[in-house]
């Protein structure tokens, strides 16, 4: 080592070497703080009283926003409205994209790599392509651009991602058991139902909450399928342009602090469970 | 996440009692699914290319008159935002990895009982719409506000400047602005794969290089880091391919002087109405992109991603 005395005193200090010791965590940590600073500013701007039309500097304290969190035309309309394309597609995505799965998981048939790709490929592909690639079919096909566009894009996405979920999940699962049900004379409705499914639940779960999560949230192809359809991204996209409502911090804040007691909730659940 | 699933065991024999109904079961299963593809995905694809070979005006209509020359046209026109795409987001990929590797480590293997919550921590921004999120930058990196403060009397801006992301003492409506938004928005998709792969490593492979007389430093880059490999591919797919695509970032934090390749085809597709020149960029962009992420693949050596 080519290391002089005083450098070598300096690295072995106490300051140093702790700082060297914890220098993934303090890392990491600053990683953290980078994801949930954006967070911490949408809170806080939620009591924000602004003097213009936009809400990017902060004034003075105010709860008006949340005590009327419905004041701002169109707002909560668009936010039923996401709510109600979210459950649709959610339904849509998981019914079609779970017996892709299991057909992928548990069958030999022919074509079965061009059906991987197929499945592969929206996820390959930036939004933009999909959305502007769907817009072409329904203006080709003059379909009027509203609700049902804005859904059939969304189950379009959502399906691949349910696909990878559940099939990752049935993989996993030993086939004994399916044999072991029908030994014992289960009929195969019976092995499915009560077998099957109930281990094939958790990707289920998990593939029907990313979609809820991916439709809820999505702008990019909404934007370019939705005609004149106002969509919750589309009404915070469109008031970034016109002046950004208090309010919209109000339903984030409000969103964060729901989906964060739920899982909060869903690991107490868990823990008591699994203590009993 | 979805990219890193091992590779499927072999799908069991059909069972003996499998008579000849048993055996359609798998076309039934895959007929809806495959059917919506077809309709909404591969047609709507097809239509694309066929509109990007035509040529009209929307009172008179378009018809497919071979015209490749939309392709030459929309190349030469919008090569800068190509570049600036394909730049941008390279860059935020190597940021994220570079912000993601540690917090992924830390959750994996220092955390303790602390790992939930970190992992909640994580996930809980997406919660709130991102668009919520991406405005609140607005703010953070406001003009004279603390964060840009902080920046300049640091000297940070100064390098930035002559490095030429930034501009005075602006980081709003500069190429920092965008990326640093890139970032933030594409992280938790490196964060997941990343932890993923990190959490199924045997803890005790570390002891074993630690006994055999590897530093820490020499145990990361022989035994961690090639066995996360996985995850750094997936990450990296996942973050790269939406970010060059991405049009929002560039057009809330950035300027004129910002605008991404998916910028112009929004603008091409919506306001424009230039449908030809929009399909024939989407074109360009997917085969761009098809063909970085096969080559990708190719030299990581990892083939089994499906």
């Amino acid at each position: 080592m080519t290391a002089t005395p005083a450098r070598q005193a300096v690295l072995s200090s106490r300051p140093v070497r702790w700082l060297r010791r914890n220098l993934v965590v303090l890392a990491g940590l600053a990683t953290l703080a980078y994801l949930v600073l954006p967070n911490v500013v949408v809170t806080v701007f939620s009591f924000n009283k602004p003097n213009g039309r936009f809400n990017y500097e902060w004034q003075r304290f105010s709860t008006d926003a949340w005590t009327d969190p419905c004041g701002v035309a169109d707002l909560c309309g668009s936010l039923s409205l996401s709510l109600q394309i979210a459950v649709w597609a959610t339904v849509g995505a998981t019914v079609l994209g779970t017996a892709l799965a299991f057909a992928l998981a548990r069958y030999r048939f022919r074509a079965r790599s061009s059906v991987s790709t197929l499945i592969f490929l929206p996820m390959a592909m930036p939004e933009v392509v999909m959305a502007a690639s769907l817009a072409t079919l329904f203006l080709n096909m003059g379909v009027t651009f509203g609700f049902w566009t804005i859904l059939i894009a969304h189950i379009t996405f959502c399906l691949s991602f349910v696909v990878t979920a559940v099939k990752a999940r049935v993989m996993s699962m030993d086939p004994r058991l399916e044999q072991a049900a029908q030994d014992l004379y289960a009929t195969p409705l019976q092995t499915f139902l009560r077998v099957t499914l109930p281990i094939a639940a958790p990707g289920i779960v998990a593939g029907a909450l990313l979609s809820f999560a991916l439709s809820f949230d999505d702008f990019i192809i909404t934007n370019f399928n939705a005609g004149s359809t106002v969509t919750f991204p589309m009404f915070v996209w469109g008031s970034a342009q016109r002046g950004t409502p208090v309010q919209i911090n109000v339903i984030g804040t409000a969103m964060f602090a729901v989906a964060v007691l739920c899982v909060l909730v869903g690991q107490l659940i868990g823990g008591r469970r699994k203590r009993s | 996440m979805a990219l890193v699933t091992d590779q499927p065991p072999a799908p069991p024999a059909p069972l003996p009692t499998a008579a000849r109904g048993r055996k359609l079961i798998p076309y039934w299963l895959l007929l809806p699914g495959i059917l919506w593809l077809l309709v909404f995905f591969a047609a709507p694809l097809v239509y694309q290319a066929s509109t990007s070979v035509q040529t009209g005006s929307l009172e008179e209509g378009f018809d497919v008159t071979w015209h490749f020359a939309t392709y030459w046209d929309a190349l030469t026109e919008y090569y800068p935002q190509f570049l600036r795409s394909v730049a941008y987001a390279a860059t935020a990929t190597a940021l994220c990895l570079a912000l993601g590797y540690p917090l992924a480590y830390l959750i994996a293997f220092k955390a303790g009982r602390w790992r939930n919550v970190l992992m909640i921590l994580v996930i809980a921004p997406f919660f709130t719409s991102f668009l919520i999120r991406t405005l609140a930058w607005k703010t953070i990196l406001s003009d004279g506000g603390p964060v840009v403060s902080a920046l300049a009397s640091l000297h940070v801006l100064d390098v930035t400047n002559a490095l030429g992301v930034t501009e005075g003492h602006r980081v709003l409506a500069t190429p920092l602005a965008v990326v640093c938004g890139l970032t933030y928005n594409f992280l938790p998709f490196m964060i997941l794969p990343l932890y993923t792969s990190l959490e199924r490593i045997d803890a005790r492979l570390h002891e074993a290089a630690g006994d055999l007389y590897a530093r820490p430093l020499t145990t990361f880059r022989k035994v961690t880091f090639p066995l996360s490999m996985p995850g750094v591919v997936a990450g990296t797919l996942l973050t790269f391919i939406p970010a060059t695509g991405d049009y929002i970032n560039a057009e809330l934090l950035g300027s004129t002087d910002q605008k991404m390749i998916g910028n112009v085809i929004q603008s091409q597709f919506l306001r424009v109405l230039d449908y030809p020149t929009a399909a024939a960029l989407s074109f360009i962009l997917m085969a761009a992109i098809l063909a970085m992420v096969t080559v990708y693949i190719r030299k990581s050596g990892t083939e089994d991603l499906v």
